[in-house]
């Protein structure tokens, strides 16, 4: 791996996270893949370890704005321990391409509902006071 | 609202719905973070904005604050089965903190309707790369 590339990469990565409240594994993932040559499972291990320090960081400063609910945050994180490591198994026992594939509908599907957000809101309260009239 | 949060901990006893719809975005994120290497932050934004009323901020915060657990809970799941790349992770995540840094700042002073529009192009630039490969 090219250190200027880590670097924009890494970067990047971590904008996307701090923007949008997600880890940053949807550009390290495809970066460590197509650019950086890993397999989807280890691209997936890799990543998912970068995620933590980056989202200990995001999450520090999205309390310091006030757009963190802890308790929520706590249980739906502490509730996960099941699940998570369900698909850790099975993401070691799946082909590369079925992972990828799956991957992929995933993507699309949260692409087609945050565009149905964007394009036409719903009456939330919380937002349009912050907003003012949209 | 998010800024009374601390306070209220000890005392919080969530409704049955509450619960259940938290129970249900944790065990969703934690099989996607886990399946596809993310944090789970794109099931979970999505998922607090729809069910729990949540602004795409406090959503995308609180989000964060539970990836710290899931993608802790993932990363030691994958390092049992041994496909964690500790050198690539660090080497790629310590940047990124840089970049999340940024990233944050920049989100306050976008309205929540662009925040969504983005967050779906950049879903729908992934979708093409993986088809296209």
């Amino acid at each position: 791996m090219e250190a200027v590339e880590i670097i924009i990469v890494g970067f990047l990565a971590g904008t996307v996270s701090g923007l949008f409240g997600v880890g940053g594994g949807v550009v390290f993932v495809p970066s460590l893949v197509f650019i950086f040559g890993l397999t989807q499972a280890e691209a997936n291990a890799t990543s998912l370890l970068a995620i933590v320090p980056v989202a200990i960081v995001g999450s520090y400063r999205q309390s310091k704005y006030g757009n963190v609910a802890v308790r929520e945050g706590i249980w739906i994180g502490v509730i996960s321990l099941p699940a998570t490591v369900l698909a850790a198994f099975v993401a070691n026992e799946l082909p590369q391409r079925v992972l990828q594939l799956m991957f992929v509908a995933f993507a699309l599907y949260v692409a087609l509902r945050m565009a149905r957000r964007a394009l036409r809101p719903e009456p939330d309260a919380e937002a349009e006071a912050e907003l003012g009239a949209t | 609202m998010a800024g009374g949060d601390q306070n209220e901990l000890t005392s919080w006893s969530p409704s049955r719905r509450d619960a259940g719809q938290l129970t249900v975005i944790g065990l969703a994120a934690g099989a996607f973070s886990a399946l596809f290497g993310v944090g789970g932050g794109t099931v979970m934004v999505p998922l607090l904005v729809l069910w729990r009323g949540f602004n795409e901020k406090k959503a995308t915060g609180t989000s964060l604050l539970a990836i710290v657990i899931i993608a802790g809970y993932a990363v030691i799941s994958y390092g049992l089965f041994g496909s964690v790349d500790v050198v690539k992770g660090l080497l790629i995540g310590i940047p990124a903190v840089g970049g999340v840094l940024f990233g944050t700042w920049i989100q306050q002073r976008l309205t929540d309707r662009l925040l969504s529009g983005m967050f779906a192009v950049l879903m729908l630039f992934i979708v093409v790369l993986y088809l296209v490969k």
